[in-house]
């Protein structure tokens, strides 16, 4: 297979049309206007269908639609889109269908700035809409790991009949990497015909109804209990982690994710050089969070560092996993501004050196 | 002693704008701005900027001002004239923060006869992100996500804000002008004036559409644009009132010679 030098959101939309998503709906937003202008342009050449809606509350409400009616469908955003699709997401989950939502983070809150942030990593992974339900997070480093994470989604969406948001930030988008797409890909799941799908009754069937509304009480318990089970299943099941310098001994164990922790490699490739022991660990599915991963690391270092563009959030998923255990530290930037590799080395040097204080968040 | 003929308008903030070369966003605000003056209402005027390329109008005009979210400047302008109806508020808004994402909060806020006045700033294009297809792109009209012209059979037609919202049994004022030459810019002025003064005097909702330019996303010379403007966006938007709290009439009337 080849390499072709692509986009960050180029690929993401290749790699849509590649898995066989036949429709994209969204509404013009920077800093992934690339995506829909890409699918605009790219759909219509494989019989697909590219509408650009009104709003992304209707986006949302469109991927609705033709996911329920059985097809591979995706959406793109970032932020404030986001936040006017969790009405659209909500009932997603609740009447269960397969969508991918590609999420560009924006500085925020309100309009903020249109340059890369975490700073959506709690609406993502803890609260996409309202109700009980998750969504499963993937948060590629890479181009080349974007356009891989938007054809898995593809599949563990259909698997699960969940909702995949694959959540990165402007550099995502705007880099130029060399990306494979592997012609020979199959699919990560077992995915079953999707006979849930309403695509017309003809009497061979029962009636399908896609439906999140459940007036009977214990009716809708029962599917709230369904739904756990199936997160449940994802927590067991689809965990992602990679890590990086951690092959020997080390003192300092960073977490990072997406751009990010990119940044700390590059820290890492630094203080090696120097002789110090710092290590990366890094979550790929931001939901399910990978809680055993982090703990195990992180008992062979000294002290936890978390690197993070937000004023402190996976920070508190890390120190749920470690319980005290470690003391952990913070680096963050904040509006739009990124983490250096500078910054990382010389945070890890004063962590080492016992001139950081440890955090306490949340 | 020279007389001032010509000066900046009160309303308006001594600061240099971020709009393009060729943009007829600033002689927008500049009529806006002279309209406030000349009814003497600029202390008590309160302005609600959209999201869009006029993101910054609270910093280009004199008086208070809110940043809405995308669209919902009506339902903005709205809570602030119910709150202080003594105020005089507008909103400022392009054609995608009004005629696509915030389409139900300007057919509501008109509908229920909302006394604030709108100035709809129509362009064709999205300018602010890069110039994807509007709700007011013309047929044929290249846009980055219509990118072989607009297709009327799947993207519909574009749409006439002055004529659908002048459907409204509500008593309103509508009308459409333009700025692409000075004799036509002294036309959205009166128009303007006409719909400042329609809430000043507390009788009815008034919205203004005003054709403007966007050389840099119709990918054309500024000094091309008015012309582009006059010779492709006329013909399908004529300026014109559609509607008057008076006549309840929304037959479009002809620009007087
Ligand atoms: C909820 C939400 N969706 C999308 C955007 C991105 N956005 C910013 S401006 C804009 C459209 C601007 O076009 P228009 O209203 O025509 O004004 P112009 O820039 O042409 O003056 C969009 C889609 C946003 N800020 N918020
Ligand atoms: S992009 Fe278009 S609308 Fe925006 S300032 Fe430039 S010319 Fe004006």
């Amino acid at each position: 297979m080849t390499k072709k030098l692509m986009k960050g959101s180029e690929a993401i939309g290749e790699a849509a049309v590649q898995s066989g998503c036949k429709l994209f709906f969204g509404y013009p937003i920077t800093p992934q206007n690339e995506i829909p202008e890409y699918m605009s342009m790219r759909l219509p050449q494989v019989g697909g269908t590219f509408v650009q809606a009104e709003s992304e509350v209707a986006a949302s409400n469109m991927i609705y639609g033709a996911a329920g009616s059985g097809e591979r469908v995706m959406t793109s955003s970032s932020s404030p889109g986001i936040s006017l699709m969790a009405e659209g997401i909500s009932y997603l989950a609740g009447s269960e269908l397969p969508v991918v939502i590609v999420n560009i983070v924006r500085a925020g809150p309100g309009l903020g700035g249109i340059l890369p942030s975490q700073g959506d990593y709690f609406q993502a992974t803890k609260g996409l809409g309202h109700g009980d339900f998750r969504v499963l997070v993937l948060a590629p480093w890479s181009v080349q790991e974007a356009a891989d994470l938007v054809q898995d989604a593809f599949d563990l969406a259909d698997y699960y009949r969940n909702p995949v948001m694959v959540l990165g930030d402007g550099l995502i988008g705007q880099m130029m990497e060399p990306v494979e797409f592997r012609s020979d890909r199959t699919p990560i799941k077992e995915l079953p015909p999707k006979t849930w799908a309403a695509t017309g009754c003809d009497g061979s069937r029962p009636t399908n109804i896609i439906n999140s509304l459940f007036l009977d009480p214990e009716e809708l318990e029962r599917h709230n209990h369904k739904l756990k089970a199936k997160y449940d299943r994802m927590v067991a099941d689809e965990i992602r982690v990679a890590t990086y310098g951690a092959e020997g001994d080390f003192d300092v164990l960073i977490v990072a994710y997406g751009t990010v922790a990119r940044v700390c490699s590059t820290a890492i490739d630094e203080l090696r050089e120097e002789g110090l022991r710092v290590a990366l660990l890094r979550p790929i599915t931001l939901f399910p969070f990978p809680y055993e991963a982090v703990r195990e690391a992180a008992v062979q270092a000294r002290a936890v560092l978390v690197v993070e563009l937000s004023s402190g959030q996976m920070i508190e998923d890390v120190q749920l996993a470690l319980a005290r255990s470690r003391p952990v530290h913070f680096l963050n930037r904040m509006g739009g501004m990124l983490v250096s590799p500078d910054e990382v080395v010389a945070k890890a040097k004063a962590i080492l050196d016992g001139r950081s204080a440890e955090v306490f968040h949340g | 002693m020279a007389e001032t003929v010509f000066a900046r308008p009160q309303a308006l903030a001594d600061v240099t704008t971020h709009y393009c070369p060729g943009c007829t966003h600033g002689v927008i605000h500049r009529l806006v701005a002279e309209v406030i003056d000349e009814l003497g209402v600029r202390e008590r005027t309160v302005g609600i900027a959209p999201v869009g390329c006029s993101v910054l109008a609270y910093n280009y005009f004199a008086t208070d001002f809110h940043e809405a979210a995308h669209g919902r400047a009506p339902a903005v302008a709205t809570g602030v004239k119910r709150a202080r109806p003594d105020l005089i508020v507008f909103s400022y808004q392009g054609d995608g923060d009004l005629a696509s994402i915030g389409m139900a909060e300007i057919i509501h806020c008109a509908n229920r006869g909302e006394k604030v006045t709108v100035v709809f700033v129509n362009n064709a294009i999205y300018g602010m992100t890069g110039g994807q297809m509007a709700p007011t792109t013309l047929p044929g009209q290249v846009a980055t996500t219509c990118q072989l012209g607009r297709d009327v059979a799947t993207a519909g037609h574009p749409i006439r804000v002055a004529e659908l919202i002048s459907t409204l049994r509500t008593p309103a004022f509508v009308a459409r002008a333009s700025v692409h030459n000075p004799l036509v810019a002294v036309h959205a002025k009166e128009m303007l004036r006409r719909a400042f003064r329609y809430q000043v005097e507390g009788v009815c909702f008034s919205l203004v559409e005003i054709l403007s330019t966007c050389p840099t996303n119709w990918g054309i010379p500024p000094a091309e644009s008015t012309s582009w403007l006059e010779k492709n966006m006329l013909p399908y938007y004529p300026v014109g009132i559609f509607k008057t709290p008076e006549s309840g009439s929304r037959e479009p009337r002809p620009l007087p010679a």
